[in-house]
């Protein structure tokens, strides 16, 4: 079968009865077990399709749609054209929520990024003694909630009786009112995504340094290369995918940070003069504190829009810094 | 589990003996992976802290560090402020084992075509999967709470579970699982014997990708019990709960009762961490399977 379809297509050789066929550049899946009949592949991917176009697509698409509307939860549905957004680029409040969210999205990735490599390349360590505990035990703050962990940062940083105040105290520094600052109330956010994801980013570098060949290191190492080099010459430049995905998940993650303010809060305000309100808690306040629907769904388009440029800046950031191997 | 174990042993690792010396492991090493250790235990502990002492125990200088005798007292409040939250217990409980059933079997039958299946069009139908999982999951929020409320289902368990029955990332992730653990010789051999794709599916696909299965379930289970905006938005009746919920609700009973807060948060956080001290090394291993490596 396979060499049939080769000659077919195939200019150049006749297909080596040794080697085995190239793929098919034709074939819909070129990993694909021909001998079982492909049809059925509608029939099995058709509930995933069949729902997703139900409860996923048909809702974002319906959503581009009233965020053209002057929409409410009443029944006033009137098209405005464009007017959502106009209004969205005036308004302050979106404004605050966007830098907000950036500024809470780099006081989180970045320490993230650090200490998950670090974390990892020690577990990466073929001397570690008991790293299947180590490995189990970095992936607990992840299976918890988001609402009991901000329950408990919430009161840990405290003004009064928080214990990081207590610590700063003791330290003979003021307290900090860590939820009506602007810049604290962020690294309080900041604190419990660094917290919950530190552990799981650490696991992926770790097996994706796990992947990188051993020769690699023999040579660097033949080469003088001390540890600090191998880490540097070796293992960061094999990162670069994992870098840039860990960055793009993180990343649309971070932009759509919610919880974490809306419980530390108490309210979808993100605080008494919203210093920490962000786009995602300003979208649910004009849908269900407002009712403004059709705003509310111009805010997700925008969100949608600067998760992409983000995600693409970050695309290329990673490419640079990480060494473009080309 | 013994797979786990036989896996966990042929990681490539150096006679001991042979370690060179810059590989030896350094005590700042290990004092960080305590300090880590520390910190990712330590909020559960406070949590218990708290919830054991009572709210004038903790707000004092400087405060308790051991458990109190008032946990029982904290943990009969919870139960005096929102009766039904072993029946939100419950509710998580069910919703979540649909979930992942559901999310297992549909995203092992798509993912399998995905990966082991020629058809047209198939190559768009992928793109199609991981660019959906690229958007805002809250883009659609709105019209997807109409399209609930339309179908009569507000209120009910099923908005949690109707929505959640399938996802991109199931499909994704199980395309990936079968493509890398089930050869295409196998597969071939068998349809060479007369099995048609159900069977091919059934006797070859299914048994080999068990452990990843699981462990995709247990994440789906996971992200339901913790799932929190939603419910919230779609529930009202205290009955119909999930857990999240019902501790969001004791939030908003009473001012700042950190000791009934937490109360509530151990309890709905206890049975994830028993669950975890048997399930976490697998978990372990269905995330470092699932990375991007390189």
């Amino acid at each position: 079968m396979s060499q049939a379809t080769v000659a077919k297509t195939g200019k150049s050789k006749p297909p080596s009865p040794w080697k085995p066929a190239k793929p098919n550049k034709k074939l819909n899946n070129p990993n694909a077990v021909l001998s079982l009949n492909g049809r059925w592949g509608y029939l099995f991917t058709a509930p995933f399709f069949v729902m997703f176009l139900i409860f996923g697509l048909a809702p974002i698409v319906y959503s581009v749609y009233i965020a053209f509307f002057n929409w409410d939860a009443l029944g006033t549905q009137e098209f405005i054209g464009m007017a959502n957004f106009t209004e969205l680029v005036a308004d302050d409040r979106f404004w605050n929520a966007l830098v907000n969210t950036l500024d809470i999205w780099l006081l989180s990735t970045i320490p993230m990024l650090i200490m998950s490599i670090g974390l990892a390349a020690i577990l990466h360590n073929p001397s570690l003694r008991g790293s299947t505990f180590w490995r189990t035990i970095l992936l607990v703050p992840n299976i918890t909630s988001v609402l009991a962990i901000a329950i408990v940062f919430g009161q840990l940083f405290g003004r009064d009786f928080g214990m990081i105040n207590i610590i700063i105290g003791a330290l003979g520094f003021e307290h900090v009112d860590f939820i009506q600052g602007t810049t604290s109330s962020h690294i309080a956010i900041a604190a419990m995504i660094v917290w919950r994801w530190t552990g799981y980013n650490a696991l992926i570098f770790l097996a994706a340094m796990l992947a990188i060949p051993g020769e690699l290191y023999e040579s660097a190492s033949l080469d003088g290369a001390n540890k600090w080099k191998q880490f540097l010459y070796v293992t960061l430049p094999s990162l670069r995918n994992t870098i840039t995905f860990v960055l793009i998940v993180g990343t649309i993650g971070g932009l759509q940070v919610f919880a974490e303010p809306l419980i530390l809060g108490g309210s979808y305000n993100g605080g008494d003069s919203g210093q920490f309100s962000t786009l995602t808690l300003f979208l649910f306040d004009q849908a269900f504190v407002a009712y403004k629907w059709g705003y509310a769904a111009a805010i997700g388009i925008m969100i949608t829009f600067i998760v992409a440029i983000v995600s693409i800046i970050n695309f290329f950031i990673t490419r640079k810094l990480a060494g473009d191997g080309k | 589990m013994s797979n786990a174990l036989a896996k966990e042993q042929t990681l490539p690792r150096p006679p001991k003996n042979k370690t060179p010396k810059w590989q030896k492991m350094s005590f700042m090493g290990y004092f960080a992976l305590v300090l880590v250790t520390f910190l990712s235990v330590f909020p559960f502990y406070w949590m218990f802290i708290v919830a054991s002492n009572g709210t004038e125990e903790i707000s004092k200088i400087p405060p308790t560090l051991v458990p109190g005798p008032r946990f029982f007292t904290v943990i009969s409040h919870v139960y005096e402020v929102l009766p039904q939250f072993n029946q939100a217990l419950l509710n998580t409980v069910y919703v979540g084992t649909i979930v992942a059933v559901a999310q297992v079997f549909f995203s092992a039958i798509a993912g399998f075509a995905f990966a082991k299946l020629n058809f047209r069009g198939q190559r768009y139908m992928v793109l199609f999967v991981i660019l959906t999982m690229m958007l805002p999951s809250q883009l659609g929020i709105i019209p997807l709470f109409m399209l609930i409320g339309w179908a009569g289902w507000i209120d009910t368990l099923l908005a949690l579970i109707v929505p959640a029955l399938v996802t991109a990332f199931g499909v994704f992730w199980m395309r990936q699982v079968i493509d890398a653990q089930v050869p295409n010789e196998l597969l071939e051999s068998a349809s060479i014997d007369g099995a048609g794709v159900f069977r091919a599916y059934w006797s070859i696909v299914l048994p080999i990708i068990r452990q990843s299965s699981f462990v995709l379930g247990l994440f789906s289970f996971l992200a339901t019990w913790n799932d929190f905006l939603w419910p919230l938005l779609v529930l009202n009746t205290p009955e119909n709960f999930t857990a999240q919920v019902a501790v969001n609700q004791l939030k908003s009973s009473y001012a700042i009762d950190y000791a009934l807060n937490m109360g509530g948060a151990f309890l709905s956080t206890a049975p994830l961490l028993v669950l975890f001290i048997f399930v976490g090394r697998r978990l372990v291993r269905g995330v470092m399977d699932g990375a991007v490596k390189g």
